[in-house]
């Protein structure tokens, strides 16, 4: 009972706080789209259509109505979990929101298996070789990483890998001829080709998501390695470390049982950020290699003056960006008990 | 540090893993079409209005009447077999092709045509405005369309128009033949199965709508049932918004069409080993306009001199590398009536003459264009053979809908644009370039003409003696006048004619690429 009344503060704390972010998010998301010197109605009618279909258009919009009204119904929606219709193609925004994200989670959670499996180890090895060529070399190669231009390196790749070499699968997800014998179950393409047991499909989707994740893998091991870096040689330089060695603990002891839990923090910090962002970050990756995700969803119903689905795709975002957060801080209670006070 | 060698290498086995790609090209009896495909809002013929979406519909519905892509002037039978136009011309009765079936078997009834054509009326959307000229209206509907005959339909027209008009606007997509009783079953409300038809199909065409993801694939498969029966079973089309992806896919053998490759794209697989380039003339054309609500901008000498600061040729050849070509008139090369005259090309003197004569100086024009080739290219070859002449031309690029929703407005100075007709009538294009009778900023409508301030009440008459002239051979010579009248004195400079270069793998053969996008066809295609 006394951890329950510990808990329920918190969960209060926590769900007001996050209800607060996301209100405000969708209200900046909406003053902005108002203001954006772009007619939704024109989006949908075209340029030519006469006086009477753009009225009877904005009407359906509900764009008549005074903007508080607007703003009310769509949270009032929202609440009820209707993200609102598209308007240009005329469905559930969360129907779309649904058919594109796994497309997204999938790449972004691949990439940052990448990011965390090469940039933590690079990391950790550059500040355990501090000013010595490794580490000049490590923050040569992260630098780089964060540097280039994502869609450049794309394009780069596609020309070398697929077009050049042949090592990888093109442009989508999976190649024409296993599209339509995986049936969607989990919208996720490596799962629902081994659902199938289909393991030629399997691989091919592997290739085709290899290229793209790798390089948004990259981009996350750039910015994982120098932070990783910076965190271990501020720890290194700890007393308690000096004492470890005073003792005569072995390197691998002090890096890997003295100074890596105490990284963990923070690390784990940065790596829900790092996952936030590739969720909602990849728009260039998704572009350059037809990655049918949320990133362009959201770009093309901002070209597009589609409304719902901006605030939509943005809510959702924002919502991944939160509970990646408050994940992160659940986390630290495990990861250093000092936060549970 | 052993254990760093470890993740390293679990790290290096999970990318290894897709080392041995299966590269799988397009299959047999799948045409792959690489394209951008974002601009698709609905594939119901009702309401599709975009490049793509009038490509797709027109495969998968038949018209009336149509046109021979081939042959832009010739409109050749479609449902109907036959029609007859009453003495007065104000009557057109359809007699329908017999046996001819809609995808799920129904035969194709004149229920069907009265049917298609009132929920256009009815739906209202962007392009009913196409039939609504024919002074159709949800309440006089059921006097104006009618079921005459077992076989026979016969549509009225309200209002004095040339029966090749009335023909030629029922040749347009949204003149497409619904099959009624699958729509009906499919109707919500009184949409008349509009959110049904916009991601299914019920026509009788070549092909029938197997998928729609939006910004990601549409595929069609064959039409068992239809007359014309498709040789290829299925077609994809890949929606690659990347000119540069849709190259390498191309060229891996990943397509077997590209669709929107740029100038140096193609200029990069011209000549390689399995790949032709083709190009078709297009209807669409480009313009650079002046709207002359602005006092600095309403003077005609204006208006001649800046048809001498483009570099017609220069943009052609050196900038757009064959996506355009030089033509200076409202109607395009090709369709019946088009006149060819170019008499202007880049003269800076005589364009400082003109100005100096006219005591123009110092004049800066803000110039709106959309964010993207071939826009941005013109806009800047403008901006700097302007500035030889004291021209200051302020570029503002911007998103399609922005810049459109700022022209709609009339707020903007100069526009660089484009305009495609809707039908292949030159009235579609005269109503656009030469026709203004009423200018008050509250009477909007969607013509070059007004939404440049151009107000032409005399060439308006014209334009609408052209439109009811029942003489064809007099008819195209009103509309040829009409043309060099405007380009002579219009506020604008028609600048190019697009071509769409396409790049089909060799092996492709029967791909038909006509002037407009609903003049694609993919019923003969082969792969072989």
């Amino acid at each position: 009972m006394k951890s329950l009344a510990r808990i329920l503060p918190f969960l209060a704390r926590t769900l007001a706080g996050l209800a607060l972010t996301l209100a405000g998010l969708l209200l900046i998301t909406f003053i902005i789209g108002r203001v954006m010197p772009i007619d939704p109605v024109v989006a949908i009618v075209g340029d030519k259509a006469s006086a009477e279909t753009y009225a009877a258009a904005r009407e359906k919009l509900g764009l008549d109505q005074p903007m508080p009204v607007q703003f009310l119904r769509y949270i009032g929606g929202v609440v009820k979990g209707d993200l609102g219709t598209s308007s240009v193609s005329n469905r559930p925004v969360i129907e779309e929101i649904g058919r594109v994200f796994p497309a997204t989670i999938e790449l972004a959670t691949l990439g940052i298996l990448i990011g965390i499996a090469f940039g933590i180890p690079l990391g950790i090895y550059a500040a355990f070789k501090q000013n010595r060529w490794q580490d000049h070399l490590v923050r040569f190669v992260a630098l780089f990483g964060y540097s280039m231009p994502v869609f450049w390196l794309g394009l780069i790749g596609l020309l070398v890998l697929y077009a050049g070499l042949g090592w990888v699968g093109g442009p989508g997800r999976i190649s024409v001829a296993y599209r339509y014998s995986v049936p969607v179950w989990s919208g996720f393409m490596l799962i629902d080709t081994l659902r199938v047991g289909n393991l030629d499909a399997f691989r091919n989707a592997l290739s085709h998501i290899i290229l793209p994740a790798s390089l948004i893998g990259y981009y996350a091991m750039a910015y994982l390695a120098r932070m990783t870096r910076a965190f271990m040689i501020e720890e290194l330089g700890k007393e308690y470390i000096t004492a470890a060695r005073i003792k005569g603990a072995s390197e691998a002891r002090v890096l890997w049982k003295h100074a890596l839990p105490n990284i963990l923090v923070p690390l784990v910090t940065i790596i829900a950020l790092s996952y936030g962002l590739l969720l909602e970050g990849t728009v260039l990756i998704e572009t350059v290699f037809s990655w049918p995700g949320l990133g362009l969803y959201i770009t093309n119903g901002l070209f597009a003056a589609d409304m719902p689905a901006v605030l939509g795709g943005t809510f959702i975002v924002g919502l991944c960006f939160v509970l990646l957060n408050k994940s992160s801080e659940i986390a630290y209670a495990f990861l250093d008990p000092r936060t549970e006070r | 540090m052993k254990r760093i060698g470890t993740l390293f290498g679990a790290a290096a086995l999970l990318l290894s893993a897709a080392a041995t790609p299966l590269l799988a090209k397009t299959p047999p009896g799948v045409l792959v079409v690489a394209k951008n495909i974002d601009d698709i809002v609905s594939l119901d013929p009702a309401q599709a209005y975009e490049f793509t979406s009038g490509e797709i519909v027109s495969n998968i519905y038949e018209r009336l009447v149509e046109y021979n892509p081939a042959k832009i002037d010739e409109l050749k039978p479609g449902l109907a077999a036959s029609w007859k136009v009453s003495e007065d011309g104000k009557s057109i009765a359809f007699t329908l092709r017999p046996g001819a079936k809609f995808a799920s078997g129904n035969p194709v009834r004149p229920e069907d045509v009265v049917f298609s054509f009132e929920r256009v009326i009815a739906l209202n959307k962007a392009p009913s405005f196409i039939l609504k000229q024919f002074g159709w209206t949800p309440t006089n509907f059921e006097q104006m369309v009618k079921k005459t005959g077992p076989n026979e339909v016969t549509i009225t027209i309200a209002g004095n128009f040339a029966p090749s008009f009335v023909l030629n606007a029922l040749g347009a997509r949204v003149g497409s033949v619904v099959d009624a009783e699958t729509v009906r079953k499919n109707m919500k409300d009184s949409d008349f199965g509009n959110a049904w038809l916009s991601r299914a199909s019920a026509g009788s065409g070549s092909y029938a709508l197997e998928t729609w993801r939006p910004n990601e694939t549409v595929v069609l498969k064959a039409n068992a049932n239809a007359d014309l029966k498709a040789k290829t079973p299925q077609i994809v089309f890949a929606h690659v918004a990347e000119g540069a992806t849709q190259r390498l896919m191309i060229e891996a053998g990943d397509a077997d069409i590209a669709r929107n490759l740029g100038p140096d794209q193609i200029a990069a697989v011209k000549g390689k080993a399995g790949i032709n380039v083709e190009t078709y003339p297009q209807a669409a054309l480009h313009f650079f306009s002046l709207n002359v609500k602005h006092e600095k901008l309403n003077k005609p000498a204006l208006w001649e001199a800046i048809r001498y600061l483009i570099d017609y040729e220069g943009i052609a050849t050196n900038l757009l590398k064959g996506q355009m070509k030089v033509h200076q008139t409202f109607w395009p090369e090709g369709f019946p009536g088009a006149v060819l005259d170019k008499p202007y090309s880049l003269d800076i003197e005589k364009a400082k003459g003109i100005l100096d004569k006219a005591g123009i100086k110092d004049l800066t024009i803000d110039v709106d264009m959309i964010a993207s080739a071939p826009f941005t290219d013109i806009g800047q070859s403008m901006q700097a053979t302007f500035a030889k002449a004291g021209i200051k031309l302020n570029l503002t690029p911007g998103a399609s809908s922005q810049v459109i929703t700022k022209y709609r407005a009339r707020q903007h100075e100069g526009m660089i644009l484009y305009w495609g007709p809707d039908f292949m009538d030159p009235h579609s294009n005269a109503k656009a370039f030469a026709y203004n009778l009423d200018n008050a900023d509250g009477s909007p409508q969607s013509t070059t003409t007004w939404r440049n301030s151009w107000h032409i009440p005399e060439m308006s008459r014209r334009t609408m003696a052209a439109l009811v002239e029942r003489d064809g051979a007099k008819r195209l010579e009103m509309y040829r006048q009409l043309q060099k009248e405007v380009l002579k004195e219009s506020p604008w400079a028609m600048t190019f004619q697009a071509q769409a270069q396409v790049v089909i793998r060799d092996n492709v053969k029967g791909f038909v690429h006509g002037a407009t996008n609903d003049l694609i066809v993919y019923r003969d295609v082969e792969k072989k």
